[in-house]
């Protein structure tokens, strides 16, 4: 394990090269810029390859190419960029091919800002792109956890065959930090792909066709089931979050990402003003971390606070969906690349004592 | 002395085979395959010489050459 | 007697390809496929096929096949070549694929001189989707989205790909032939020969523009096709080799 002291972009870059990643294709687009700059320089050392495309577009069907002979791929962007990726991504999607995307999201819509924001969740979470399908969403609040779950979205997307989304923003994305970097993975452990890589021929001769197209009705539906299985399995296998302070809290504030991490400095300033306020940070976005919502004591709970970064709120419809009515939910909301401050969170959950 | 099969299940009945024939001994015929297609035949094979015009304009490769 | 002309060995031996009865795009398949027997390409093939007609003989060519999304099989063919050299890549597409949505992706594969060999299949019009206006849809062609024919004033005049990406200084072969007659079919199967042999010795880029009678949205018998585009088509399209770098 060596410990540098590494911006966040450059550790998602070579958290995915120590993961196996050996083809990456991307486009320029603030704030994710050295992802494709260190990768450029980097993977071509271990036998990778780097394109950058003329676009999104071809980029992430660059990368659906790759994953689709059994190369570990990642394409990384910010919203603008995964407007024009989505086609690409239902491909992943549909042709069940592993990849890892990563957004380094900014404030939308449109062009937007270059600042970091967290108004892409529902594309992210509910639909990636037109078609029903759902990425395995997960979300990093530090580079240290954007460098792990990098690392760790290449297993789960071998794992599942899925796309695997890593939910960043701008702050995580150029933000320095020191971090553990992930060890570097030896291409010969990884899962052998022969068994589905579409760029080698079946033992008995015959060709393997990788095609998304369905010439029935009955054939995309009996598809749409066995991905909803698989999602129906990510919700009961794979739903993460953090706890902090909840056992015996009156109050609850719930954030992911970089505001879960602001939140919690409020949370610590509240307990030292004595009020019991605890924190749910959601980590996967999907399978979305319902659980930790369901075990809550609502007797106890007075008020719950969700704390996202975009106006309108987003997260906080799946929070209000995994609440149940049971307990008034307070947004704390900052937009378009106004950060959310602690300061906002503790005056938000003193007014509504 | 030369001469063509048609495969009847390959025959679209574009009859480009027809056109090409430098003999002109190649017609559509009665004959119907599983599609519905009238399938072309050859005329007369005494008069074939093997030139394969017709093998090299079929799109479907519905026709080997004999010679 | 033996046998001088014979079906490529690989391919469907039990049913046709799903084009229309003179669809240049079965030509097209015969051309590239006897170029894949002739170098003895079948097993390191990877065909990345588009979306439209192109597509509709996936089950009829037995050699491994990605089916790209609308325009972007450009970009998939660059990567998959780049990551798997081995692998001999083909990009065949249609006009609305390779030259309306996927403009990007053809030109600037064919500007980094990705060691690729693209086949686009030029029949003037949008076709699986019913004959609409393509960027290769000709002055006074009509259309199903240009109903009293292109004009140059409101459509602007049909791009020429071949000549196009022949500017490029990256590409090694570019060329145009036609699939309406015997005579030209010979040509063209020359021509792919040349730009497989390219990929095969690792030279870099080439690019076959064929021109293909597609009789169902030309409204026209296969006969009046060839006719068409001996008298129409070929004035809009002229043939030819455009670069041919040793």
């Amino acid at each position: 394990m060596s410990k540098e002291f590494i911006k966040g972009n450059e550790a998602i870059a070579e958290a995915a090269v120590r993961a196996g990643c050996r083809f990456f294709a991307g486009y320029p687009i603030t704030p994710q810029n050295e992802v494709p700059e260190y990768l450029s320089a980097r993977l071509p050392e271990v036998g990778g390859h780097f394109i950058q495309g003329e676009s999104e577009i071809a980029s992430v069907f660059m990368v659906f190419g790759v994953a689709a002979t059994g190369i570990r791929s990642m394409t990384s962007s910010s919203g603008p960029g995964f407007a024009l990726k989505s086609e690409g991504i239902s491909f992943l999607a549909g042709g069940q091919i592993p990849a890892v995307l990563v957004n380094v999201s900014r404030g939308g819509p449109a062009i937007g800002t270059i600042e970091p924001a967290q108004q892409d969740y529902f594309s992210a979470v509910h639909a990636p792109a037109p078609g029903g399908f759902r990425c395995f969403v997960i979300a990093p609040q530090n580079v240290q956890e954007a460098a792990d779950f990098v690392y760790e979205a290449f297993d789960i997307a071998d794992k599942y065959r899925t796309p695997v989304y890593v939910l960043a923003d701008g702050m995580i994305g150029n933000m320095m930090e020191v971090v553990e970097l992930p060890k570097m993975r030896d291409l010969a452990e990884l899962p052998s792909n022969d068994s589905w890589r579409f760029n080698k021929y079946n033992d008995d001769g015959s060709a393997r066709i990788l095609s998304t197209y369905m010439p029935m009705g009955e054939l995309m539906q009996k598809k749409n089931k066995e991905m909803a299985a698989m999602y129906e399995a990510w919700e009961k296998n794979e739903q993460r979050w953090e706890e902090y302070m909840v056992d015996d809290a009156e109050y609850i504030v719930t954030a992911y990402g970089s505001s879960a991490r602001i939140a919690k400095s409020a949370v610590k300033e509240l307990r030292a003003e004595g009020v019991k306020v605890g924190l749910i940070r959601a980590i996967t976005l999907f399978p979305f971390p319902k659980d930790a919502f369901a075990k809550l004591d609502y007797a106890k709970v007075k008020k719950m606070f969700c704390a996202e970064m975009s106006i309108p709120g987003q997260y906080i419809y799946d929070v209000q969906n995994a609440v149940l009515g049971q307990s008034q939910i307070i947004p704390i909301q900052t937009s378009g690349g106004v950060i959310l401050e602690t300061d906002m969170v503790v005056a938000a959950v003193k007014e509504n004592l | 002395m030369a001469k063509i099969e048609i495969d009847k299940e390959f025959c679209k009945s574009c009859g480009l085979c027809v056109k090409e024939c430098p003999k002109q001994i190649i017609q559509i015929g009665r004959t119907v395959n599983s599609k519905g297609y009238n399938v072309a035949e050859q005329t007369d094979e005494s008069q074939c010489i093997g030139c394969k015009l017709c093998a090299i304009v079929c799109p479907d490769m519905a026709i080997t050459v004999y010679k | 007697m033996e046998k001088i002309y014979e079906r490529v060995s690989f391919t469907s031996k039990t049913s046709p390809t799903g084009y229309c009865p003179g669809c240049g795009h079965g030509t097209a398949h015969k051309l590239f496929a006897r170029a894949l027997e002739h170098f003895n390409l079948r097993d390191k093939t990877v065909l990345v096929y588009p979306v439209g007609c192109g597509g509709l003989a996936m089950p009829w060519i037995n050699v491994n096949v990605i089916g790209a999304a609308h325009g972007r099989a450009g970009a998939i063919a660059t990567a998959i070549k780049r990551a798997n050299p081995e692998n001999f890549v083909i990009s065949y597409q249609g006009d609305g694929d390779l030259a309306a949505i996927g403009t990007a992706e053809t030109i600037h594969a064919a500007n980094r001189g990705e060691s690729i060999t693209v086949i686009f299949i030029n029949n003037a019009n949008f076709g699986m989707t019913g004959g609409q206006m393509a960027p290769t849809t000709m002055l006074g062609q009509t259309a199903t989205t240009a109903q009293s024919g292109r004009s140059l004033e409101e459509h602007g005049a049909p791009l020429r790909m071949a000549e196009m990406i022949a500017t490029l200084d990256a590409p090694k072969y570019v060329a145009r032939f036609a699939l309406h007659d015997a005579k030209n079919i010979l040509k063209a199967q020359q021509g792919i020969m040349k730009a497989v042999e390219l990929q095969v010795k690792g030279e870099g880029y080439s690019f076959v523009e064929l021109i293909s009678m597609c009789p169902t949205n030309w409204k026209k018998s296969p006969a009046e096709c060839a006719n068409y585009i001996d008298e129409t088509v070929l004035k809009a399209f002229p043939l030819g080799v455009f670069k041919d770098v040793k």
